[in-house]
């Protein structure tokens, strides 16, 4: 087991030289929670904004509501129906970049190593590509006038164009498409320091191949599965663009109903606490991954 | 270092230039594609000054903007519905139009509006109504109605759109279930409302707010729509029609007015008659296939335009409308809980 090297001591002139990024961490980044957390226990101006006068009501309305016409508290199932599809879709997101990230990420690993920078660079070219026309470019394929059904049509397959478009199984679609890399990359990357003897070593104990993935590969490079896990599940979460495009803007997920209390809704301390909210849902899940990735790091190391 | 000097040379030109130039400017801050390229041009050679639109998508949007100040707009073009708020709110100067030349040019119905009585603050830009577009191929049945939209036929099932505005989806459901007030407070009605909506959203393919692709191409066979791009559809495929609902429909006004803080005010002025002169107004009508509100405009405007369903509303119609407004704080609260539980 590798020793890490001991940090160095922080001198003046190391403090000085980090001044710049912890200040742009403050203001850039902490800066701006501060203040969505002061608004969250504000009361809604009547036309947007703020009043002055501090109410804990927006984090109740967050899961509870009182019903207009009973006056009575009832849980607030739009809001948990939205939270609930915007975590579902996340997860399977993420599961099905793995699915086709990981053969991937394996195929790259193993070519030669002056052929891997082409791979790599056609799992990134989407990257230069802006974001918007990647889903529109999504939606051409999927729409009832588009490429898929008039294919199927034509081939006699089905009799109907197949509703694709503005459902949930278009925004996993989506969401999948645009997230993919994110998992490729940092699962390549721990496969390119893989030993792959090791694996040829498994391989002359007769271990079968599967068994040889189960037992040494995957635990060898489980640090960049979880890495692409975090970098495909968070972003996917606070989706806003997938859902409101290709969900036709009925399959709201947490991002849309989030902006929406900006937008029409005038409720910008519920959208607030509603962020708020996003937010500890992704830092729970953080602790989640970490603490089951560095229970079991250890006895590999 | 020679290239120094002639830096801060052209800087200071270039300040001066600025300077020089900023008594012809103005600047607008309009919905997108919402005025007519050659009415600016027009505008901007008749008095010498550059004019630049900025755009947005939301009423909302918008008015933080605005609210928030240093945007350095000198007219505000927005919805009648919005008008009390800036009134209100301080955002408008008191820059009577009333008394400019061309106002005369105004149709007397555009005139005393509830909105801006007596227009003191506001000239009318464009104004239309929301309705609902049908492909008639697609759908063979009576198109004047909102039971298109709340109780869906079998053949329509799956392929309506509704454009995700709230109070005109909120308004026409209230008026078809036999309400008289856009800002109701009868709490039952509304219950009965959020039913039908939440009940009928199961019929609709989307809610979005880009329609005209669409339709053209049968991605949808009907949709809640407003006027203008129901025309502009209609001119793409001849089958599109647009019908009006005969429980009650929004008809609505966008103005402009001229800001408080506007830092062009003279310039803003000129702009308000400007727009007030009929020709001006059908350009500007000819663009956007939405009405104006100046009266003498129709000789200027293309013949297509004048006897077209979707501007001249038929007259066993005319009556059934209401007038787009926003609601008390209160009541738009219920509307908003009710608008989470149908976009959910």
């Amino acid at each position: 087991m590798a020793t890490r090297p001991k940090p160095p001591a922080v001198d003046g002139a190391r403090a000085a030289l980090l001044t710049p990024a912890l200040l742009i961490v403050t203001l850039g980044a902490l800066a701006p929670v501060l203040v969505i957390a002061l608004y969250s226990i504000l009361t809604p101006g009547d036309y947007g904004g703020v009043s002055w006068t501090v109410s804990f009501q927006n984090w109740l309305n967050v899961i509870a509501e009182r019903d207009f016409l009973t006056d009575e508290m009832t849980l607030a199932a739009a809001h948990l129906e939205i939270f609930w599809r915007s975590v579902k879709l996340a997860f399977l997101t993420t599961l099905l970049t793995f699915i086709f990230g990981f053969p991937a990420a394996y195929f790259i690993a193993t070519r030669p190593p002056h052929r891997r920078d082409l791979w790599l660079m056609l799992i990134m070219l989407p990257f230069w590509t802006n974001l918007l026309i990647r889903i529109f470019a999504v939606m051409q394929l999927i729409r009832n006038d588009g490429i898929i059904n008039n294919l199927l049509l034509s081939i006699g397959a089905i009799e109907a164009p197949i509703q694709m478009l503005y459902t949930e199984f278009a925004v996993l679609v989506g969401m999948t498409y645009l997230y993919l890399p994110l998992m490729v990359l940092p699962i390549y990357a721990s496969m390119e320091r893989f030993d792959f003897s090791l694996a040829e070593a498994g391989y002359d104990l007769y271990a079968p191949r599967l068994r040889v993935l189960q037992q040494v590969i995957l635990p060898a490079i489980k640090p960049g599965i979880i890495a692409g896990s975090i970098l495909v599940f968070i972003p996917s979460l606070g989706d806003y663009v997938v859902a409101r495009v290709l969900g036709g803007g009925k399959q709201l997920m947490l991002g849309n109903l989030i902006g929406m209390q900006f937008g029409e809704l005038r409720n910008w301390p519920l959208g607030a606490a509603l962020s708020l909210t996003l937010l500890a849902i992704v830092a729970v899940a953080m602790v989640i991954y970490v603490r089951t990735a560095g229970a079991e790091e250890e006895p590999h190391g | 270092m020679k290239t120094k000097p002639i830096i801060w040379g052209s800087l200071a030109l270039g300040l001066l230039a600025g300077q020089a130039a900023a008594e012809g400017q103005l600047n607008i801050y309009n919905w997108g594609n919402y005025i007519a390229p050659d009415l600016v041009t027009k505008f901007e050679a008749e008095h010498d000054v550059k004019v630049t639109v900025t755009e947005y998508d939301s009423s909302d949007t918008a008015l933080a903007k605005i609210q928030a100040g240093g945007h350095g707009f000198d007219i505000w073009i927005g919805s009648s519905a919005y008008v009390p708020i800036y009134v209100q709110e301080g955002l408008l100067a008191e820059s009577l139009p009333n008394q400019m030349e061309n106002f005369a040019h105004l149709a007397p119905k555009w005139v005393d509006v509830e909105f801006d009585p007596g227009r003191s603050y506001t000239i009318p830009w464009l104004w239309g109504t929301v309705g609902i577009t049908v492909n008639t191929d697609m759908y063979k049945g009576e198109i004047n109605t909102a039971a298109l939209l709340f109780d869906t036929p079998d053949e329509l099932k799956g392929k309506v759109n509704v454009v995700p505005e709230m109070r005109d989806v909120m308004g026409l459901a209230i008026y078809y279930l036999g309400g008289t007030d856009l800002c109701t407070d009868d709490k039952e009605l509304l219950v009965k409302v959020r039913d039908l909506l939440v009940k009928a959203k199961e019929n609709w393919i989307s809610m979005d707010y880009s329609t005209l692709e669409q339709m053209v191409n049968g991605d949808y066979a009907a949709t809640m729509d407003w006027n203008g791009p129901a025309m502009r559809a209609r001119l793409q495929n001849p089958a599109i029609h647009y019908g009006y609902a005969a429980t009650g429909y929004p008809t609505w006004m966008d103005n402009a007015a001229i800001l408080a803080d506007a830092q062009n005010a003279e310039n803003a002025r000129l702009f308000m008659n400007f727009m007030m002169d009929p020709e001006n107004a059908a350009i500007l009508s000819n663009f956007t296939r939405y009405a104006n509100g100046v009266a003498g405009s129709e000789p200027f405007m293309d013949p297509e335009m004048l006897d077209a369903p979707e501007i001249k509303v038929p007259a066993e119609f005319a009556e059934n409308t209401y007038f787009a407004r926003t609601c008390s704080p209160e009541i738009e609260k219920i509307y908003s809980r009710i608008w989470t539980d149908v976009k959910k």
